[in-house]
This record gives structure tokens, C-alpha cells and sequence, in this order.
């Protein structure tokens, strides 16, 4: 029940975040489709922690300022290969623990792994990402294993 | 005013450069695997420059919001869309380079 209305709660303020109408049928148009959406949510089956970013963690926020911020540094690496490739190319392919407990958190490091620039997973093989590294600096970023400790934090690990 | 004018431009202005950037490395860079390390670059800090520049010139307002809905998105796509060319070109039997034991 919690997560049916939190999920009505999402919807409802991606709904005024995107209409900003406030006439009555509109509203009341609004609150049918958010009621069906999340009965249909619900019996599919669809609801919970793993579809409602929301409501995942306090400190989902705080990783994405790191990973964007990673992300930046990560565009100027690869910004020096596109000036010289012979000599920044360094191609690699890496296999790296991913430590974390769940599904999402792995998928959630994977992804972080593929969306900074420099690096690629591969595969998420069990408990191992093999990661395809454009550069050195990139390779040694991904092998320091900063980036899955802090999704480790994300999960709420010790470590 | 005229500060956030500023900023906004040169947000809007570097980001084009780095999709120029970007562009110029799909074409440099030798292979299938490190080309989309190049489009990684578009995908990223490109999208991420400009829609805040958008956001600045936008204001407080809605238009804000769903720009940054669209940079959620975004940020959610193109890792998988990376993800699954990579996947299709493992498939097809295109080694990466550097690859030490090809146990597939």
C-alpha cells in the first residue's frame, strides 16, 4: 500500500510538473488516468523499490552529484584521445568485482560504469562486470574500484 | 541578469563544442569499441551542457522541469543503448582489442 501511494504521489507531480494546468476537468482528468495508471501498476505487479527511484534512498541524490561530476572528468580524458589517438588509446578489456548485494545495485553500477565516457560493461557476468576501457586513465579508474564502493554506499553496505 | 546570460552561453556554446568533439572522434578513433567511447561523449557532457544552459535561459518555470525530465531520460537511455551495440557487436564476434583470454 505504501508503495502504491507513493507511486501516486510520483505520477501526481510529474503530472502538474508537465501540464501546470489547474482548471477542474483538467485536474480531474489528471487524478483518473494517475488512479488507473497505478491500479494497473499494481496489478501487474510493477510496484516497489526497484520502479520508484524516489523512493530508493536519501542518498541516490548525493551519488548522482559524484557520478556527474565523474562524468565531466571523464569527457576531458576522452577529449585527449579524440586530440591524439595514438597516444592516449590504450584499449582494454577488464573484469571487475561488482560487490553489491542486489540486482539493481549491480545494474545501477554497470550502468554508472557505461554512461561515463572512456569505459563500456560488456557483460554483467554474476558478480563480475567485464568492462571494455578506451584509455589508461580510464582502465585505472574502473580498477580502483571507487565507483563500486560508492554504489556499495548506495546500497547502504558498510562497505 | 547578464551573469546567468553568460553562463548560459558559454554552457550552451561548450556543449556544442564537446558534440563537435565527439563527432570528431566517431571519425578519428580506430575501431568499432572505441567509436562508442566518442558517442559516449554526446551522450554525456554534451546533453548535460546544453540543457542546463536551456535552464538557465528557461528560469523558474515548467520548461525547466521538463528539461530536466529530458536529461533524466537521457541519462537512463544511452548507457543501455551503448550497453546493447557493444552486446551486439560481442555477439557478432567482433573482438575488442586488448581482450588477454577469449573464454566465450
Amino acid at each position: 500500500m505504501r508503495y502504491v501511494i507513493s507511486l501516486a504521489l510520483v505520477m501526481a507531480a510529474l503530472w502538474l510538473g508537465l501540464s501546470g494546468l489547474f482548471k477542474p476537468v483538467i485536474l480531474a482528468l489528471g487524478v483518473a488516468s494517475i488512479a488507473l495508471a497505478a491500479w494497473l501498476s499494481w496489478r501487474m505487479d510493477v510496484i516497489g523499490v526497484e520502479h520508484n527511484p524516489g523512493l530508493f534512498s536519501w542518498r541516490l541524490p548525493v551519488y548522482w552529484a559524484w557520478l556527474v561530476w565523474q562524468i565531466v572528468l571523464a569527457n576531458l580524458d576522452v577529449a585527449k584521445a579524440v586530440f591524439n589517438p595514438r597516444r592516449h588509446i590504450r584499449q582494454r578489456v577488464l573484469r571487475v568485482p561488482a560487490k553489491q548485494s542486489r540486482e539493481l545495485t549491480r545494474v545501477t553500477y554497470a550502468n554508472s560504469i557505461t554512461l561515463t565516457p572512456g569505459t563500456v560493461s560488456l557483460r554483467l557476468e554474476g558478480n563480475e562486470v567485464v568492462v571494455h576501457a578506451l584509455t589508461e586513465a580510464g582502465a585505472e579508474g574502473v580498477l580502483s574500484g571507487e565507483m563500486g564502493d560508492r554504489v556499495c554506499w548506495l546500497e547502504g553496505q558498510s562497505k | 541578469m547578464i551573469v546567468i546570460d553568460v553562463l548560459s552561453w558559454f554552457l550552451l556554446l561548450g556543449g556544442g563544442l564537446v558534440g563537435i568533439l565527439g563527432g570528431v572522434g566517431l571519425l578519428r578513433f580506430p575501431d568499432f569499441y572505441s567509436r562508442l567511447h566518442a558517442a559516449g561523449m554526446t551522450d554525456t557532457l554534451c546533453a548535460l551542457m546544453i540543457i542546463a544552459g536551456l535552464i538557465l535561459q528557461a528560469g523558474l518555470s515548467l520548461l525547466s522541469i521538463k528539461l530536466a525530465l529530458i536529461l533524466l531520460f537521457l541519462l537512463f537511455t544511452s548507457p543501455t543503448a551503448s550497453h546493447a551495440l557493444a552486446r551486439a557487436g560481442l555477439t557478432d564476434g567482433l573482438k575488442p582489442e586488448g581482450e588477454q583470454s577469449s573464454n566465450n
